[in-house]
């Protein structure tokens, strides 16, 4: 029988973000940012497979790399938020703590398991300007190692995410009208791309959490609403 | 990914993997899944909790329309004055509940949660026929409660989006799901609000029209029977009108409610020829 090799946790850990850092950057970059009436989420996604999804009235999910372990993340939240809205009241639900449960889960797998999740997750929240103690947007960051982050006014995940961060930081404004908001969305989104062409609007996935609406704030945008605003 | 869940998640534990909630809560939380059943032994006497009265649906031109009293009676007592037995369970349903307001309460809500689940995990809404179902066994697993008293009989009803039309369902404590064609009614005062509609009604009625059938159904039941509501204009309490069309859920408003009291009201007493006093 032979010895295993001894192999020191540093090389360990550093291999493993490498590997889960190669399967994130595959996938395309989804963008988050705050605007007027709420906070907008938009991914360039060709396929019918949802990206971005609704966990609970006031909380978005999105999700980049590999789909199948996104999407059990997203569902996992889902069970989290209802389970404990039913347990207690549905304003208990909250972003940050949704957002702590995943960096501990993820960071679980990446210590633990021999392959690390090759994702990266937001979760957003919108604001309740009626709600004491509710009033803010938040959005939190969470990467494929556990590591977590908090942001204002925008956010990107996923390959090109240094890349558009840069654009975002020269072109956003705050409180933009939701025209201008998916066009800067849209702007951002078309430097991932090689070819740097606008990403016509069927081969966008754009959700919202709108201020303005009564109980559940989620809405999924459908393409003419997108194409309406980006021709203009 | 090895192990049975690889995914540790605080507060979850991570069993299931199905998509509906009231499993959830039966696998992973038995101690908070609602079994009333389990509070009665065998041969126990009825417990003496509040019940709901009268509440009706009918179908009108632009869908279905639901709507109830705000009573809740113990016995010969009032319970509550002001509790709600309408309730929206997504866009495009409703249930009106009837019976034992403590797991009728619960059943609602619980179904809400459940509708709302099964659209976020799976990316798209249930069927009305889909929900329908789920009600029926969800006033199943509450069979055993129901023997010792605590009756849950509700009504749901809501827009069918591939079918272009309202749709409404009866059930029976044993689970038993009946589809109505027009209208029906339930609760205590169900048999005079049933009667008042069956006068009334037409389902190609315009909406403000509806809302008369079913307020005038609400007050006729209460007239008749002393554990419904009907309309408190003392303490300006109003029976709960929802309905509902291919645009969603909408909720009559109290002045609109109050025009048609007030109107059936004048109506009648005219017809007494005494200034009204009867």
């Amino acid at each position: 029988m032979s010895a295993p090799f001894y192999v020191s946790p540093e090389q360990v850990m550093a291999d493993k973000a490498e590997y889960a850092r190669k399967g994130v950057s595959r996938g395309k970059s989804s963008i988050t940012l705050e605007f007027a009436d709420g906070v907008l989420i938009m991914a360039e996604n060709t396929s019918s497979l949802s990206k971005i999804g609704e966990i609970y009235d006031r909380i978005a999910f999105a999700g980049v790399g590999k789909f199948s372990e996104f999407d059990q993340l997203r569902k996992v939240g889902v069970r989290y938020a209802d389970m404990k809205g039913y347990q207690y009241s549905r304003d208990d639900v909250r972003a940050r703590a949704l957002a702590n449960a995943y960096s501990q889960a993820m960071g679980d797998v990446f210590t633990r398991e021999l392959k690390p999740l090759e994702v990266e997750v937001i979760v957003v929240e919108v604001g309740d300007p009626e709600l004491i103690g509710h009033e803010n947007n938040a959005i939190y960051r969470v990467q494929f190692d556990g590591s977590i982050s908090d942001h204002e006014d925008y956010c990107v995940i996923g390959g090109a995410a240094e890349e558009l961060t840069g654009y975002m930081r020269s072109h956003y404004k705050k409180d933009l009208p939701l025209g201008e908001a998916l066009q800067l969305g849209r702007a951002a989104l078309q430097r991932a791309s090689d070819v740097q062409i606008a990403v016509p609007p069927e081969n966008l996935e754009v959700c919202a959490l709108e201020k303005t609406r009564i109980g559940r704030k989620f809405r999924r945008l459908p393409t003419e609403e997108l194409t309406e605003h980006l021709s203009s | 990914m090895g192990g049975k869940s690889a995914l540790d998640f605080p507060g979850l534990g991570g069993s299931y993997k199905g998509s509906s909630f009231t499993e959830l809560l039966k696998i992973e939380f038995p101690q908070l899944d609602p079994d009333w059943s389990s509070l009665f032994r065998p041969g126990a006497s009825e417990v003496a909790v509040p019940h709901g009265t009268t509440v009706l649906s009918f179908k009108f031109a632009d869908g279905v329309i639901v709507a109830g009293d705000r009573l809740a009676t113990e016995g010969l007592r009032v319970a509550s004055r002001d509790v709600q037995k309408v309730y929206a369970t997504d866009a495009h349903s409703m249930i009106a509940i009837a019976g034992a307001a403590g797991p009728a309460i619960e059943m609602a809500r619980l179904m809400r949660i459940e509708l709302e689940h099964y659209e976020k995990i799976e990316g798209e809404a249930l069927e009305l026929d889909g929900k329908a179902n789920k009600l029926s066994q969800m006033i199943r697993a509450n069979l055993p409660a129901a023997m010792q008293g605590m009756v849950v009989v509700p009504l749901f009803a809501g827009y069918d989006l591939r079918r272009k039309q309202g749709r409404i369902w009866k059930f029976d404590v044993t689970g038993g799901r009946y589809e109505e064609a027009e209208f029906d009614s339930t609760g205590s005062g169900g048999l005079y609000a049933r009667e008042s509609l069956k006068k009334s009604h037409h389902h190609e009625a315009p909406k403000h029209e509806a809302l008369g059938y079913a307020v005038e159904a609400l007050m006729d039941a209460a007239d008749e029977d002393r554990g419904t509501g009907g309309i408190d204009v003392y303490r300006g309490i109003f029976p709960t009108v929802i309905y509902c069309s291919e645009k969603g859920i909408e909720q009559a408003p109290e002045t609109e409610i109050k025009e048609v009291y007030d109107r059936v009201l004048a109506r009648r007493s005219s017809r007494n020829g005494n200034g009204g006093t009867r």
